[in-house]
């Protein structure tokens, strides 16, 4: 909400700068966002009256003014279409500067002397209009300064309320808690009630009094609409943002501001016998007054007469029913609505009007009738007419009422860790004109203005007080006591572990959205068990990710166009899928690399990477669980992988992810130069860590033994070390593939197998003939088992 | 002609031993003198012919000789395998002010290397990190919370929504609610995590990272909350900073406060007021929802923006950044 400081203190005695208040109201908790000067310094722009014009005697679009100001009389000669005698205009005197930065000096103008200049609302920075002089009031005193004649020396502040402090969205609001805050005296403008002149009634049904308990018209005849609102009141408006559009309307905002009671103005011309407070009918419709016709909801609250809609409660008012240029009488209104049946309303209908902001937060239910009378004496000074009396509506039994709540001292400095005592509470509280009831054991009962609907129970008033007394001067105490032992088990590997270990090898971390288009997931065949959100930013960001791989992409892509060509990335993050029993939410590791394996050195051409740099990776990664073994790679076909080139992770029987090629297709699809070899992982699946158990050392020298075997290229590599191992036993320590041969000497549909044996036993050396036998079992169960020949 | 004396014979190979250009030459000095058919060899094998009175001496005179030559060609050997070592040394000298071969180095993402930061330092002060689903529910991240069903507060949130009605959670905060609700107190906590508001512009994007913390026990207070975050504050910018809490609003803390920190102009004096945190002590309704007895027990929460820290800290100036995923940003926080 913006206001202007000097109409806030016009209600609070105050010795407080412009900048010391926004301070006050910030560590208050009402956070001042802005603090401006309503305009520029004018010092040396006058109030200047225009008493003789007379042609340029060489230029015809200029003219010659004699011109009064603060001292005597001057020639002035401007090219303003609106000079003419008698208009009072600012006049800035020789030596000014003004906002632009020009220098008002002495000048000669096609001849003609001009000592000063006339200025338009742009050449002060006060306004758009550049068609003319700024025209001032008849009656602004010639040769006063224009900043102190238009108040100009005041500035706005723009305060950024929380949904709580509805009560502040108003002068007098702002006011209270300014002198609350500052031991400051309110003083209230006057305003007496304004006394019937006519006897004009109208009927007022409240048909949906949940909605709307409190419902005060007048009706007010022969305004002029078309009368001028004062300087002080377009001033007003316009530092708190708000246009001036008429005399009704400006007293209304001028009101809203003011009190904070959003009103509003019909043509009672329009209005057919009645106003009625109801709830929409199926399919109703109704044109705001921004001219959009809308279709109402049935929980929307309207307000009609016998023949249809007039406005939309505390929303906005309806075209057909509003103050035009032909209106003379009016029906004024002022009404209280339920918080819960303005809520979301306008939201939903794309509108944020002022009225809705304030109902939706809370309106005073006890300011109606004030306001109703504040308006009605500024319409009638302004517009003029002829009031009738008050007509009110109420249902007292909707109408809330604030609870009494305890407060107890020592409760009070439990919480917040102080020592505050009684007198300093029960003052804070009557500062913030709570009603408050001491029983003289440090307890009391409390009940809130009707404007406050934020107090509701003890904690509460522990803020006010809080707040009040500064929470700066709360005492405050170093972190200690109480601690306890807090360390991960060593049963997981915490996901730092695996960052660092991947950022040692060389991969880059990144963060990419957790939303992705459907266009990403279709390309890659991922679409399956897709979770749409029902309102996304955009259609690039419309679905919750189902594997990391788009934004890896993505982000390689981005990449490679940046000239990068040789990269790794990693991203650890969730992703969503749908399962038989709802959304499922898992932890994934996502891996990229691509180019060469190394950086580029003078020694010679580092290779492209590969899948088994890949798939090394990941083995590097599973060993820091000390799992070894148990995660296995099985050949697999995914759509966006190479088909001979993709494995899938298995632990057990379940797949906990998969590594591969990027499929030829897809990389010229996306359109890269170069291929990439990518992989995802089930996190928590390789975080699982087994505590380390001593096993003994082997003292005694190891034996190996090579073999080369003959086998079917079919046959996994795996299977056969699972094999050799199972054979091997305890005595077999390790089996290393050495090298794989295809070629002369080897039939075609086979390859040879290169594998080292490493037999040890723990406890004493072996003996050669153990060795041979262990070595002719292993031969001989692969031979039964693959058919595995020995090699020359 | 008179056969040569052993002198004669060791001074000939002494200056053969000391001009042998190589192992190989040196080799071929001791087999002419000292090889089966060397010369010295020779001499003794015509002792026999020498009368027996001189035989003893000649013979001792030509194994002198022999020894002699011998460790000549011993030394000469040293010699001249230090010269070949030096010589292959010099062979091998390489121009040791080339590039190393080298990987590209990885690097945390600098949201992580923020966020380890901050665990750390809560991880110190006995705070257990715990977390919470991605997708929530309304309960949990709203309901639980004490945001009432219509609220500004809850339009405050730009939520996104799931067609079922369950949502992503706009804050980190529906963790204190699960850990709560699953084990009594005292509950020390921080749950860090991914949070999204249906938000783009210049200075929101729809996903960014919070850290929560949450310490609810006996006699926790207002107090304890301005302790602790003050601490907090300074070790995560390794400073002295000026901090100040504003009353603010939040549905699920009373009294709520903001947190501002007084960030220091270029020149080190102190300059205008940051908002770095939101916090506030645990508003009763959320102590009970999670069958807390707020009579008993009280406590504090906080929460942060951890894109917000780490821009303070490495001095990043466009949120957006973080997700654009440039390699010449990331490469930036190794």
């Amino acid at each position: 909400m913006k206001i202007s400081y000097r109409w806030l203190t016009e209600w609070v005695k105050t010795d407080l700068s412009a900048e010391q208040a926004a301070e006050r109201f910030t560590l208050a908790g009402l956070e001042v966002d802005d603090l401006a000067s309503v305009a520029p310094p004018l010092d040396g722009v006058v109030v200047g009256e225009i008493i003789a014009v007379e042609a340029h005697p060489d230029a015809d679009r200029l003219r010659v003014c004699r011109v009064s100001g603060d001292s005597e009389e001057r020639t002035i000669v401007c090219g303003a279409p609106n000079a003419r005698i008698g208009l009072k205009a600012p006049l800035a005197t020789l030596g000014t500067t003004l906002p632009g930065g020009l220098k008002i000096k002495p000048a000669k103008l096609r001849g003609v002397r001009s000592e000063g200049m006339l200025c338009s609302e742009p050449e002060l920075g006060l306004g758009e209009d550049a068609a003319g002089l700024m025209e001032l009031p008849e009656d602004a005193p010639t040769g006063k300064p224009l900043a102190a004649f238009l108040g100009l020396d005041d500035h706005v502040l723009e305060i950024d309320l929380t949904p709580n402090r509805a009560d502040c969205l108003s002068v007098r609001g702002l006011a209270r808690e300014l002198a609350a805050l500052t031991r400051g005296s309110l003083s209230v403008p006057d305003m007496p009630e304004v006394e019937a002149l006519i006897d004009d009634h109208l009927d007022i049904e409240l048909l949906s009094p949940e909605d709307c308990p409190r419902y005060i018209g007048r009706i007010i005849r022969d305004v002029d609409v078309h009368a001028e609102t004062p300087l002080w009141m377009v001033e007003a408006l316009r530092r708190s943002g708000i246009r001036s559009l008429g005399p009704i309307v400006d007293v209304t905002n001028y009101v809203l501001l003011e009190l904070g009671q959003p009103m509003h103005a019909f043509d009672l011309a329009r209005i057919n016998d009645g106003i009625r407070v109801r709830r929409p009918e199926q399919g109703e419709r109704m044109t705001l007054l921004d001219g959009r016709e809308v279709e109402l909801d049935e929980d929307m609250v309207l307000i009609a007469d016998h023949q249809g809609p007039l406005a939309l409660g505390g929303i906005m008012g309806g075209e057909g029913s509003a103050v035009g240029d032909s209106t003379r009488d009016i029906l004024l209104e002022s009404a209280w609505f339920n918080p819960a049946s303005i809520i979301g309303r306008s939201r939903r209908l794309g509108l944020a009007t002022e009225s809705a902001h304030r109902f939706e937060r809370g309106v005073d239910p006890q300011l109606q009738r004030l306001a109703a009378e504040r308006a009605t004496a500024l319409i009638i000074e302004i517009a003029g007419g002829k009031p009738g009396p008050l007509l009110e509506a109420n249902d007292e039994e909707f109408l809330p009422v604030n609870p009494e709540v305890q407060l107890r001292v020592d409760r009070l400095n439990r919480v917040l860790g102080a020592d505050l005592d009684s007198e300093t509470v029960h003052d804070i509280l009557e500062r913030l004109d709570m009603r408050v009831e001491a029983d003289g054991s440090g307890v009391f009962r409390v009940i809130a203005p009707s404007a406050r609907h934020d107090i509701e129970i003890e904690e509460d008033l522990i803020e006010e007080v809080a707040r009040v007394y500064g929470y700066d001067r709360l005492p405050s105490r170093r972190p200690g006591g109480g601690l306890s032992i807090r360390i991960p088990g060593e049963g997981e590997l915490p996901e730092t572990a695996l960052r660092h270990q991947l950022c040692a090898r060389g991969f880059q971390e990144i963060m990419t959205w957790s939303f992705v288009s459907e266009q990403d997931l279709a390309r890659l065949d991922l679409l399956e068990g897709a979770q749409p959100l029902a309102n996304p930013l955009s259609r690039d960001l419309a679905i919750l990710r189902t594997s990391l791989l788009p934004g890896l992409l993505q982000t390689a892509g981005a990449n490679l166009r940046r000239q990068h060509d040789s990269f790794r990335l990693f991203e650890l993050g969730e992703c969503f899928s749908q399962g038989e029993s709802g959304l499922v939410e898992t932890s994934r590791l996502g891996l990229l690399m691509t180019g060469a394996i190394r950086a580029e050195h003078f020694s010679g051409k580092p290779r492209p990477v590969d899948f088994f740099d890949l798939k090394g990776e990941i083995e590097h990664l599973i060993s820091l669980n000390q799992v070894p073994g148990e995660v296995r790679f099985e050949p697999v076909s995914m759509p966006w992988l190479h088909p001979g080139q993709a494995a899938e992770l298995m632990m057990g029987e379940s797949s906990i992810g998969w590594l591969g090629q990027l499929h030829p297709a897809l990389v010229a699809d996306l359109d890269w130069p170069q291929s990439a070899f990518v992989a995802e992982i089930n996190t928590l699946s390789i975080r699982r860590k087994r505590l380390p158990e001593f096993s003994p050392l082997w003292r005694f020298p190891a034996v190996r033994r090579d073999l080369s075997l003959l086998v079917e290229e079919t046959i996994p590599a795996a299977s056969l070390v699972e094999e050799i191992r199972d054979l091997g036993g305890e005595a077999l320590k390790n089996c290393i593939i050495f090298d794989q041969y295809q070629g002369p000497g080897v039939e075609k549909g086979f390859r040879s197998l290169s594998i080292g044996l490493i037999i040890r036993e723990v406890s004493r050396t072996l003996r050669d003939q153990e060795v041979e036998a262990l070595t002719a079992k292993v031969v001989e169960g692969l031979e039964k088992r693959f058919n595995a020949k020995l090699r020359g | 002609m008179s056969s040569p004396t052993p002198e004669g014979l060791l001074d000939e190979a002494l200056r053969r031993v000391g001009q042998a250009p190589n192992a190989r030459a040196l080799d071929e000095v001791r087999v002419r003198y000292l090889g089966k058919k060397g010369s010295l060899t020779g001499l003794l094998k015509q002792l026999g012919s020498l009368p027996p009175e001189q035989r003893r001496e000649a013979g001792q005179a030509v194994n002198r000789c022999k020894q002699s030559l011998e460790q000549a060609i011993a030394e000469r050997e040293g010699v001249l395998e230090r010269a070949a070592l030096e010589a292959r040394l010099e062979d091998e000298r390489i121009d040791v002010t080339l590039p190393g071969r080298m990987h590209q180095p990885g690097g945390p993402h600098p949201v992580s290397r923020a966020l380890e930061r901050i665990l750390a330092i809560f991880n110190q002060l006995g705070f257990a990190v715990a977390t919470g689903p991605e997708v929530e529910d309304d309960y949990h991240n709203f309901g639980a919370l004490n945001f009432p069903e219509h609220h500004p507060a809850r339009a405050m949130h730009d939520t996104f929504y799931l067609p079922n009605g369950d949502l992503l959670r706009t804050h980190t905060s529906p963790v204190q609610i699960r850990v709560m609700k699953e084990r009594p107190p005292p509950v020390r906590i921080v749950a860090p995590g991914r949070v999204f508001r249906s938000d783009s512009d210049q200075t929101h994007t729809p996903q960014f990272h919070q850290v929560e913390g949450l310490l609810v026990d006996r006699d926790v207070t207002f107090a304890d909350l301005k302790g602790l975050l003050a601490d907090f504050v300074n070790a995560f910018f390794e400073d002295d900073l000026e901090m100040r809490l504003r009353p603010s609003y939040f549905p699920f803390t009373e009294p709520s406060a903001e947190v501002d920190v007084r960030w220091r102009d270029p020149d080190g004096t102190p300059g205008h007021w940051l908002e770095v945190l939101g916090c506030g002590m645990v508003h009763p309704n959320v102590l009970v929802n999670c069958g807390i007895d707020p009579q008993e027990y009280t406590g504090y929460a906080f929460g942060l923006g951890v894109e917000r820290f780490a821009m303070l800290r490495y001095k990043v100036n466009d949120l957006r950044l973080f997700f654009e995923n440039d390699l010449n940003f990331l490469r930036q926080f190794r």
